[in-house]
C-alpha cells in the first residue's frame, strides 16, 4: 500500500461553509491561537496537521464553541457558518452544536445502550415524533457509520462493551444522528488499531458526500489519504492552507516543508 | 519516704527508654561506620551502608521496646501478687476477691503517701514492701534493657559483611511491624464483636430473643430491690428501632436533596469563584462537633417547632423526631455533598464533552449522562450516610425523646437505639441485670444493621469505581 497516495481531489462545489477571520484564542495568559484565517469548504474533507500543542484542537473547538466550556478560554475574531457569525449573541451554542457535530480523540460512548447512544441527540433536540422515526434515524446513522451490520442484533447492549474501533464508529453514528452540516473530528483514529483506522478513514470519505468534514490528525499519511484540503499549524499560527496535493508535494512555506519531511515535529 | 520511691520509679522508667533509644542510635552509627569502612576497603556491599545502620537500629529498638512495654504492663500484677503472699498468714482467708482487691488498693494508697486514718501496722509494712518491690522492679528493668541492648548491638554489629542482606533484613522487620499493627486493628474488632455477642447471649438468657426481636413494648425499668413496686420490664426493640428509622428518614429527606443539589451545582454550574468559597464552607459544616448540632436542635429547632404547633394548633411534641432528624440531616449534608461531588468529578470529562458537543445543555448533560454514570457512587454515599444517621448518638441524645413509642409520625416524640443504649448505661447499673445487658443487645443489633448497610454501600461503590478505571 502506498501510504502517501493522494486521494482524488474532486472537490465538489467549492462554496465556503465556514469562514474564520482573525481568530485569536487565549487560555488565561497563553496566546494559543494567533490570527487564523480559514475558509472551510462544503462537502470536502479538510485536514489540520501540525506538531502537538500547535493549536489544532483549539481551533477545531472554536468551530462548535466547545471552548465556551473551558472557563479560562477567550475567543476573538469572527467565524461565519453559512454567513452567520456563530459567536453572535443571538446564536445559541446548544443549537450550533447540533449543526456542527464533533467526534473526539478517545471514543466516549455514554454508559447507555447502543441504541440510546445514537438516539441521544435526536431525543434532546426533539427531531422525531414517534418511536418509528427514531428507530429509522438510529438505523440510518449506524449504517452511515458502517456499524449497522455488526450491532443490529444487539442494539440494547451497552455501547461501552464494543471494541475501540466500534466505539469510535458508534460515536460517529451518534454525531451523524443529529443531521449536522459540519462534522469535526479530533484525531479520531489515534486510539484505534490499523484495521479500525482504515474503516474509519473509508467512512470519512463517504461522509464527505453530505457534510463538510474537518479532521485533526497527527498522521500526515492519514491527511494525505483522506483530505482534499490541508491546513498546517505551527506554534499557534496557521502557516499554510491549500489543496492537499500541493501542500504535500509543493509546500510554499519552509516550515511546512520541514514538518512534512520530518524535520520538525 | 514513700513519694521519693515513686520518683525513683519514674526516673528509672525514663532512663530505660532513653537508654534503649541511645543504644538503637548507637547501633545505627556503629553498623553504618562498619559498612562504610568495608566499602572504603574496596568491598562491594550487597546493601547500602544506610540499610546496615537501619537494620541494627531496628534490631536493638524493637525487642527492647516490646520488653519495656510488657514489663510496665505486667509488673503491677506481679508485684501485687508478691505483696499479697507476703501478708501475715491468714489475713485474706475467707475473703471474696472484691475484698482482697480493696486491701490491695488500700496498700497502694498508703504506698502512694495518701494515708487515711490509722491503718493497721501490717498494712504499713506491706506498703513498704510494695515500694521496695517497685524500686527493685524499676532497677531490674533498666538492667535487663541495658543487657539486652548490648547483646543485640554486638550481634547485629557482627553481621556486617559484604554479603549480608541488610536491605531485606530491614524490610522484613518493618514488614513484621506493619503486620502487627494491622492485626491489632483486627483483633480489637474481633474482641469488641465477641464481647457484644457474649453479653447479648447472656441477655437472651434472661429475656427470650423473640420477645426482644418482635416485642412491641420497650420499658426497660427493672425493680432494683426485690420489694420495689415497678412495672416488669419489657424489652421489645421494635419501637426503638422504628424510632431510629423515623429519625433516619427525616434526616435523609433533608440531607439527600440538599446534598445532591449542592454537589451538582458546585460541580457543574458554579463559577470557580463561588466554588472556591462554598466548598470550604461545606467542609466547615462537616467539622462542626455533633454536640453543637445538638444545641442547635434543642435550643433553636425544637422551640420553633413547638411555637409553630401552638400557633397552628397541630399536636407537636416537645422532643419531635422532626427536630432531631432534620438537624441530623443538616449534619449529613456535607457528607453526601462531598461524596456526590467526588463521584461526579470522577465521571470522565470526555462524557461531559460528548454530551455537550451533541448540543445538550448543561442541565441535560447532568441529568442524562453524568447522573446515570455517577448514580452507583451516589447511592453508595447515601447508604453510608444512612448508616451514620442510624448510629448518630449525640444529636438524638440531646434532642430526641426517651419514651419508646411505636409511631411513624415525625411530629411525635420517638427514641432511638443509641439514645436507649446511653440511658441504659447511665446511672446505677449492675452488670448482671437485663437492663444493662439490653444495651449490649441493642448495640449488637445496631452493629449488624450498620455493618450490613456499609458492606452493601462499599460493594456498590467498588463496582462503580471499576467502570472508569
Ligand atoms: N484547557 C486548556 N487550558 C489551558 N491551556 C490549554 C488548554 N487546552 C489547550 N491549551 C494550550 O493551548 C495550546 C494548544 O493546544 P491544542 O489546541 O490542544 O494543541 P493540539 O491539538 O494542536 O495538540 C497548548 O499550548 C496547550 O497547552
Ligand atoms: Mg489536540
Amino acid at each position: 500500500m502506498n501510504d502517501m497516495r493522494i486521494a482524488e481531489r474532486t472537490v465538489g462545489t467549492n462554496a465556503a461553509k465556514i469562514s474564520a477571520r482573525g481568530v485569536q484564542v487565549y487560555y488565561g495568559e497563553t496566546h494559543a491561537l494567533k490570527d487564523v484565517d480559514v475558509d472551510i469548504l462544503d462537502r470536502t474533507v479538510t485536514a489540520f496537521i501540525g506538531p502537538s500543542g500547535c493549536g489544532k484542537s483549539t481551533f477545531l473547538r472554536c468551530l462548535n464553541r466547545m471552548n465556551d466550556t473551558v472557563a479560562i478560554a477567550r475567543v476573538e475574531g469572527t467565524i461565519l457558518l453559512d454567513g452567520q457569525d456563530i459567536y453572535d449573541k443571538r446564536i445559541d451554542p446548544v443549537q450550533l452544536r447540533a449543526k456542527v457535530g464533533m467526534v473526539f480523540q478517545k471514543p466516549n460512548p455514554f454508559p447507555k445502550s447502543i441504541y440510546d447512544n445514537v438516539a441521544y441527540g435526536p431525543k434532546i433536540h426533539g427531531l422525531t415524533r414517534n418511536k418509528g422515526e427514531l428507530d429509522e434515524i438510529v438505523e440510518s446513522s449506524l449504517r452511515k457509520a458502517a456499524l449497522w451490520n455488526e450491532v443490529k442484533g444487539r442494539l440494547n447492549d451497552p455501547g461501552t462493551g464494543l471494541s475501540g474501533g466500534q466505539q469510535q464508529r458508534l460515536c460517529i453514528a451518534r454525531a451523524v444522528a443529529t443531521s449536522p452540516e459540519v462534522l469535526l473530528m479530533d484525531e479520531p483514529c489515534s486510539a484505534l488499531d490499523p484495521i479500525a483506522t482504515a474503516q474509519v478513514e473509508e467512512l470519512i470519505d463517504e461522509l464527505r458526500e453530505n457534510y463538510a468534514v474537518v479532521i485533526v490528525t497527527h498522521s500526515m499519511q492519514q491527511a494525505a489519504r483522506v483530505s482534499q484540503r490541508t491546513a498546517f499549524f505551527h506554534l499557534g499560527n496557521l502557516v499554510e492552507y491549500g489543496e492537499t496535493g500541493q501542500i504535500f508535494t509543493n509546500p510554499k512555506d519552509t516550515r511546512t516543508e520541514s514538518y512534512i519531511t520530518g524535520r520538525i515535529g | 519516704m514513700f513519694p521519693q520511691a515513686a520518683d525513683w520509679v519514674r526516673s528509672m522508667t525514663t532512663f530505660a527508654f532513653a537508654l534503649l533509644f541511645l543504644a538503637s542510635v548507637a547501633g545505627y552509627l556503629l553498623n553504618l561506620r562498619a559498612a562504610r569502612q568495608l566499602q572504603g576497603s574496596g568491598a562491594r556491599l550487597h546493601s547500602l551502608a544506610g540499610f546496615h545502620g537501619g537494620f541494627s537500629f531496628l534490631v536493638v529498638l524493637v525487642p527492647g521496646f516490646i520488653v519495656l512495654i510488657l514489663w510496665l504492663l505486667l509488673q503491677g500484677a506481679v508485684i501485687n501478687a508478691l505483696v499479697l503472699r507476703s501478708l501475715p498468714p491468714g489475713t485474706t482467708d475467707g475473703l471474696d476477691p472484691g475484698a482482697v482487691q480493696l486491701i490491695v488498693a488500700e496498700i497502694r494508697q498508703i504506698a502512694g503517701g495518701r494515708i487515711f486514718g490509722t491503718p493497721e501496722q501490717w498494712k504499713i509494712d506491706a506498703a513498704a514492701r510494695l515500694t521496695a518491690l517497685r524500686d527493685t522492679s524499676a532497677t531490674l528493668m533498666v538492667v535487663v534493657v541495658g543487657v539486652m541492648s548490648a547483646v543485640l548491638l554486638i550481634l547485629s554489629r557482627m553481621r556486617v559483611s559484604p554479603d549480608f542482606r541488610a536491605r531485606q533484613g530491614t524490610e522484613a522487620i518493618v514488614n513484621g511491624l506493619m503486620i502487627f499493627c494491622s492485626t491489632v486493628a483486627i483483633f480489637t474488632t474481633i474482641g469488641i464483636i465477641a464481647s457484644l455477642v457474649v453479653e447479648t447471649w447472656r441477655f437472651f438468657g434472661m429475656v427470650p430473643w423473640y420477645d426482644f426481636l418482635f416485642g412491641l413494648r420497650w420499658e426497660p425499668q427493672m425493680p432494683i430491690r426485690a420489694d420495689q413496686i415497678a412495672a416488669v420490664g419489657a424489652f421489645g426493640w421494635v419501637p426503638v428501632f422504628v424510632g431510629t428509622l423515623v429519625i433516619t428518614v427525616v434526616a435523609m429527606t433533608v440531607a439527600v436533596p440538599v446534598g445532591l443539589f449542592s454537589a451538582i451545582y458546585l460541580n457543574e454550574f458554579a463559577s470557580p469563584r463561588f466554588r472556591a468559597v462554598a466548598k470550604p464552607l461545606l467542609e466547615i459544616l462537616a467539622g462542626v462537633p455533633t454536640v453543637v448540632y445538638g444545641f442547635f436542635a434543642v435550643l433553636v429547632i425544637a422551640p420553633a417547632l413547638r411555637d409553630f404547633g401552638v400557633w397552628s394548633g397541630l399536636p407537636i411534641a416537645s422532643n419531635t423526631a422532626l427536630a432531631a432528624g432534620s438537624v441530623t440531616g443538616v449534619m449529613l449534608i456535607p457528607f453526601i455533598s462531598s461524596f456526590a461531588d467526588d463521584t461526579l468529578s470522577a465521571v470522565p470529562r470526555a462524557l461531559r464533552d460528548g454530551a455537550l458537543a451533541l448540543g445538550a445543555t448543561r442541565g441535560e448533560t447532568v441529568i442524562t449522562v453524568l447522573f446515570p454514570a455517577a448514580i452507583p457512587g451516589i447511592v453508595g454515599g447515601i447508604l453510608l450516610a444512612v448508616s451514620r444517621a442510624i448510629g448518630e448518638t449525640m444529636i438524638v441524645v440531646m434532642a430526641a425523646g426517651l419514651i419508646a413509642k411505636l409511631t411513624i409520625n415525625p411530629l411525635d416524640s420517638v427514641t432511638t437505639v443509641t439514645v436507649q443504649i446511653v440511658t441504659l448505661l447511665i446511672g446505677d447499673t449492675a452488670f448482671d441485670s437485663p437492663k444493662t445487658l439490653a444495651a449490649f443487645a441493642l448495640g449488637l443489633m445496631l452493629f449488624v444493621v450498620t455493618l450490613g448497610i456499609n458492606v452493601l454501600a462499599l460493594r456498590i461503590v467498588r463496582k462503580y469505581r471499576e467502570i472508569y478505571d
